[in-house]
């Protein structure tokens, strides 16, 4: 249906070029938004899909090539200049104003007007109650943004972007936090401005998606332009051999494993209000995974189990010792390690070097007499950097510099040099690039192997089919099922993980 | 209160910022010259010199120890403060709490305490002060600016109740002569020695200790600091005892040394300690900086009030230098990352 | 709460959130005002001359200054920045223009105001430039402008005074008279809080201050002229503190450099009390005017209640951190039942 459009695009981007100090985020990109037809743009993390999203939205000037709208050049100086000409972007991460009122987060700037110029208020609430019953959610217009869930954010930011009549919509990751329902009724509100007129931009993970939503695809690479054609007649396989630059034989290589004796053991767990009556065990050599929707708890479980939130009953032991409430320090004393969800705050110390950060869990083990010994500091580096494949010029350099993908690797490198029995692991290949998720879960599957007991969050389910022995399914801050390997499928995860399953 | 600052940063901070030591080589040399605490020393050198041949009497060794004693509790607390502005944090309250140390030290001894009773209860006092700051800001995890705001005005207002608008005097010569006299066989005053010996152990534990890293890791991010199993609350906690106690130990040297406690002593310290601590390049927003780069700033400062004193520039316009100098120094660096980021743009 | 609901889930949950939240925000201003009337009572039952016209009228006066700073700070702060500097514009503000009428006596009250205005804007100005445009910590430039403008402003005065003989008795008539038995300035302050209060709520480009406060990095992607705001809060913080400081020239008629010295710590209070938040985007200039209103009566009643005044200073600061204190718990609270009705809405 796009390919008949107008010749004419309606947002283009030709030969633009983009530098962040030493790093080249876009070098020679072209990208043509025709109106009514979805693009869809794919990348692994780091190939600069991010950068050109915000190139689009007026974020970053381009340091070389053109913005085109109409087929005019333009020069966006900010945001607001993009919103002028009806480019409305809903980001990955959701920005709301917390303290002010969901309407007013929808209409900040574009606020309908009453008598002396005064804001309507009654008029902006009603507007938003009719996106809101567009998408089909019941989120009240008037309660104040902060609270709400992610998913609830997300929906907020996308009733934004519908409210300004965009002529180009940009979506980045959008989905990542919406339920099936939610993301079929986006994807309803989507073909219907599409058909409207409306140029769309589509940034996901989920390939599905892709091959579902829209007519074209661009595939970027390590911020480099690699192809730009018509999405019916490829395969999933096709477009992650132009995402990666190769073939991909096995992305879930696990490994079959004995289990051992119980590792970590988790009875009655409950934090008020976020989850209730969470039991389990972990066995060594076991790699147990979390599944269920994004906010059904599962992160929480991990957080309170390493002792960054306080859990208010039931109890954690791992290896035989009870773990005390609060305290990440008794935790890893004990033998826990957590990769957390969010690489870049809870991860990483972003402005510091890359031994630094391998180096930071364990500062007591650093330590000659009183003082840290830099020599140690650096061959714990230097040889995790090397077992686990880290790409990097010096040890010294700022982790900023690196890919998502490596820097994951440092966060990965931070904790197995501490030696843990129990590696929790939540989100592992989140905004990872293919090439590098299997490397993540190669060394899961090693790590197993040699007697580690591993529990895995994670929403991308092929990943937990693929490498899970046990699947525990969370709903509604509880656990809903227990599944072994041989049972899991996307269909029995997803029952349980939506409650339709007992 | 610095996010705001920062509006350009999400763009700036998103990606590899230009702060991040990247492979331009050939810029490397550039770079090492810009680095502030290089400056400031610089800048030290050019005031010693210029001070020198405008007023013959600077560069005596009489002077300069009176100019380095007269620094000794600004010079004291900036340590302190240094630890705490690469944790991100801030302690607004410290000339506070020497005013009420100072206090405290003229109502006890107006009422016929020993000195030797006075001191230790003085510093525990402090510590308590600290400890208050410390529990408001890693209890209820409220932004230090605010509190130390809060107890600035309580502490000094504690200070008055106290002594009221009295001033004590006559303290026995014996304990005077500790805050002003040299270490014998030197012209170094005993506060300055003091500091010395606090500086190298205050340098070792920042940049050589678990704690220190630590400090750096809570600074640039302290939600992955907390998650590395870094005990964050605790060694805030520690930060804020040991700027109470060390203020209160200030107000004891301030109060010999002026031999007069009055409420309002040391009223506007903090300017200058901040100032200090910025000049030496710690960054406002944590994660960076040196302790040779402060105590280089605190000399700065130091040298420059007394040159103004020698020159009979009254202490408004000294307070007026202090005042560009703390502006300059937080001015500087961030036009100095635009310069930069601007000359590295038009990549190849 | 992402689950797969097929009806929408009931928005009552939702509401009932809204209503606590709106709740704990009113409940700021309402316990505002049942302090000050306790305060109230409880001083004039023990001194009946502190509710007498001359008392009343005096609190009012007193109020007014720090209330038409406090809804100039009330600006700045909601955009998640501090301004130190208003004390010394204050001061230095009361001294020029008091400098400025008694060399010539025939010079018009209007000029007066408009050059006090001008100096007061002029300090906001560089202010406003170094935070918004030159990224530096508001903190670190208006501490350091707070020395600055403090020593410019002994420089000028050189140990001298202004008295009211040498000023024109207009000036001092605005500063004391009153009509319809209503002093000039607490008239004068009202007026612009109401303004001040009716724009941040009732226009776009007012909302987006509470937006800037909220997150300033949401601001800049929604295309918010985030240096401008924070510029313009500066410049009208900045312009109210020289208002406020003719005011004082008139209240007063003598005046020395070191006006409104300390004020800064007052003002910050006054803000914070009055429930906006230190960390932006919540609060209101009314709630900002009862937070000075309710320091200036405590400082008044200690005074009638005979208590050592010096207890003054130490209660703000402890006022200050109980203020800040109590909000912290009381978000704390709020975000916990958020959390709970989030969950049983699943």
């Amino acid at each position: 249906m796009g390919e008949t459009g107008p010749e004419q695009p309606t947002l283009a981007l030709s030969h633009v070029s983009k530098a962040f100090g030493a790093v080249r985020a876009l070098r020679d990109v072209s990208l043509e938004l025709f109106a009514g037809e979805a693009h869809a743009l794919a990348g692994e993390n780091g190939a600069g899909k991010s950068t050109l999203v915000k190139t689009l939205a007026g974020v970053h000037r381009p340091d070389s090539g053109q913005v085109l709208l109409d087929g005019e050049p333009v020069v966006f100086h900010g945001p607001a200049d993009a919103q002028q000409a009806g480019v409305a972007v809903i980001y990955q991460e959701p920005t709301l104003f917390p303290d002010l009122s969901v309407a007013e987060n929808i209409f900040m700037g574009r606020q309908p007007r009453g008598g002396l110029g005064r804001i309507d208020r009654r008029t902006m609430n009603a507007e938003a109650d009719k996106l809101f019953e567009r998408l089909g959610v019941g989120l009240d217009p008037q309660r104040p943004a902060r609270g709400l869930s992610i998913a609830d954010q997300q929906l907020v930011e996308i009733a934004k972007a519908l409210s300004r009549n965009a002529r180009v919509l940009i979506m980045d990751e959008p989905t990542a936090a919406l339920s099936g329902n939610e993301v079929a009724r986006l994807f309803n509100v989507v073909k219907a401005l599409r058909e409207q007129g409306c140029a769309v931009l589509f940034i996901s993970h989920r390939l599905d998606e892709i091959f579902e939503l829209c007519q074209r695809v661009t595939t970027l690479r390590d911020g480099a332009w690699i192809a730009a054609e018509p999405v019916e007649g490829l395969t999933h396989e096709d477009l992650i051999r132009r995402m990666v630059g190769r073939d991909l034989d096995a992305l879930y290589p696990k490994q079959e494993t004995v289990a051992g004796e119980v590792a970590l053991k988790v009875d009655r767990l409950t934090r008020e209000g976020v989850f209730a009556d969470v039991s389990f065990e972990v066995r060594r050599g076991e790699i147990v995974a979390l599944a269920g929707l994004v906010g059904a708890g599962r992160s929480e479980v991990a957080r309170a189990i390493f002792g960054i939130d306080r859990f208010d009953a039931g109890s954690v032991t791992v290896g035989g010792t009870r773990l005390p409430a609060a305290s990440p320090t008794a935790a890893m004393a004990a033998g826990l390690a957590l990769v957390p969800e969010d690489r870049r705050q809870q991860g990483l110390v972003m402005e510091l070097s890359i031994e630094r950060n391998i180096g930071l869990a364990g500062l007591r083990d650093l330590r000659k007499g009183p003082l840290i010994s830099r020599a140690a500091e650096r061959d714990r580096a230097r040889d995790w950097a090397v077992r686990l494949q880290l790409k990097f010029g010096r040890l010294t350099d700022g982790v900023g510099v690196l890919s998502g993908g490596n820097q994951q690797k440092v966060v990965l490198a931070k904790w197995l040099a501490t030696g843990p029995s129990v590696l929790i692991v939540d989100e592992p290949t989140r905004g990872i690039d293919v090439g590098t998720k299997a490397e993540v879960h190669r060394l899961l599957s090693e790590l197993a192997a040699q007697g580690i007991a591993v529990l895995m969050i994670s929403s991308d389910l092929p990943e937990v089919l693929g490498m899970a022995d046990r699947v525990l399914v969370m709903h509604e801050g509880r656990i809903a099922a227990e599944i072994p390997r041989a049972d899991a499928t996307e269909e029995s995860v997803m029952s349980a993980a939506t409650g339709r399953a007992a | 209160m610095s996010e705001t600052t920062s509006e350009a940063a999400p763009a700036q901070k998103a990606s590899p910022g230009p702060d991040a030591p990247g492979p331009g080589t050939s810029r490397r040399g550039v770079g090492h010259l810009l680095r502030w605490d290089v400056l400031v020393t610089a800048l030290l050198l050019v005031v010693f010199l210029g001070g020198s041949l405008t007023s013959p009497s600077f560069a005596s060794a009489g002077n300069l120890s009176f100019a380095l004693g007269d620094l000794g509790e600004i010079a004291l607390i900036a340590l302190a403060m240094t630890m705490l502005v690469v944790a991100a944090e801030v302690d607004l309250s410290v000339a506070s709490v020497l005013g009420l140390s100072s206090a405290l030290v003229g109502s006890l001894w107006d009422a016929g305490w020993s000195i030797e009773t006075i001191i230790p209860l003085v510093i525990v006092v402090g510590a308590v002060c600290g400890l208050v700051n410390g529990l408001l800001v890693t209890r209820l995890g409220l932004p230090s600016l605010a509190v130390t705001i809060g107890t600035m005005a309580l502490y000094r207002g504690l200070a008055y109740v106290v002594l009221g608008d009295r001033a004590i005097a006559e303290f026995p010569q014996q304990y005077a002569s500790l805050a002003v006299d040299d270490v014998p066989g030197t012209p170094i005053p005993y506060p300055v020695a003091l500091f010395v010996v606090l500086a190298v152990v205050t340098a070792i534990v920042l940049h050589s200790t678990g704690f220190g890293r630590s400090l750096f890791a809570i600074g640039s991010q302290e939600e992955a600091a907390f998650f590395a199993g870094i005990r964050v609350k605790r060694i805030k906690l520690v930060l804020f005892v040991l700027s109470g106690t060390i203020a209160a130990f200030a107000g004891v040297i301030f109060t010999l040394r002026y031999g007069s406690a009055r409420a309002d002593n040391g009223v506007g310290i903090e300017l200058a300690v901040i100032a200090a601590v910025l000049i030496g390049g710690v960054d406002f927003d944590g994660g960076k900086g040196t302790l040779g780069g402060v105590i280089a700033g605190v000399l700065l400062i130091g040298l420059l009030r007394n040159l103004l004193m020698l020159n009979d520039v009254t202490t408004e316009i000294q307070s007026v230098v202090t005042g560009l100098l703390l502006i300059v120094s937080v001015l500087t660096p961030r036009l100095a990352a635009v310069i930069r980021q601007r000359r590295r743009l038009p990549a190849p | 709460m992402s689950t797969v609901t097929t009806t929408p889930p009931a928005p009552a949950a939702g509401r009932s959130a809204r209503n606590l939240v709106d709740m704990v925000f009113r409940a700021r201003e309402l316990s505002l005002v049942a302090a000050l009337v306790v305060l109230v009572g409880v001083t004039a039952v023990a001194n009946s001359n502190f509710l007498s016209g001359q008392g009343v009228k005096d609190i009012l006066l007193n109020t007014s200054i720090l209330a038409l700073l406090a809804v100039g700070q009330s600006a700045v702060v909601m955009t998640r920045n501090i301004d130190l500097s208003v004390g010394s514009v204050v001061g230095l503000v009361a001294f020029t223009t008091g400098d400025f009428l008694s060399a010539d006596h025939s010079r018009g009250i209007v000029s007066v105001v408009i050059l006090g205005i001008a100096i007061g804007a002029a300090c906001g100005l560089i202010n406003g430039l170094l935070v918004s445009f030159c990224r530096v910590p508001a903190l670190v430039v208006t501490l350091g402008t707070l020395y600055v403008i403090q020593g410019v402003d002994y420089y000028l005065a050189h140990g001298r005074q202004i008295n009211a003989v040498d000023l024109p008795p207009g000036l001092l008539d605005l500063g004391n008279g009153s009509v319809l038995g209503v002093p000039y300035l607490p008239l004068i302050t009202v007026l612009i809080m109401l303004a001040m209060g009716f724009y941040l709520r009732s226009y776009p480009s007012g909302r987006e201050f509470y937006a800037i406060g909220s997150s300033p990095e949401a601001a800049l992607l929604a295309g918010i002229p985030v240096r401008r705001r924070v510029l313009a809060a500066y410049l009208l913080s900045g312009a109210l503190a020289g208002l406020g400081g003719v005011l004082w020239l008139a209240r007063f008629g003598t005046v020395v450099a070191d006006s409104a010295n300390g004020w800064e710590l007052l003002v910050v209070s006054a803000v914070v009390v009055g429930g906006v938040a230190i960390t932006g985007g919540v609060g209101s200039v009314y709630g900002a005017t009862l937070g000075a209103l309710l320091l200036t009566t405590i400082g008044s009643a200690l005074v009638v209640l005979r208590v050592n005044p010096f207890w003054q200073q130490a209660v703000t600061g402890a006022l200050l951190l109980l203020a800040i204190s109590v909000d912290r718990v009381l978000a704390l609270r709020v975000a916990r039942l958020l959390r709970r009705r989030n969950v049983r809405r699943v």
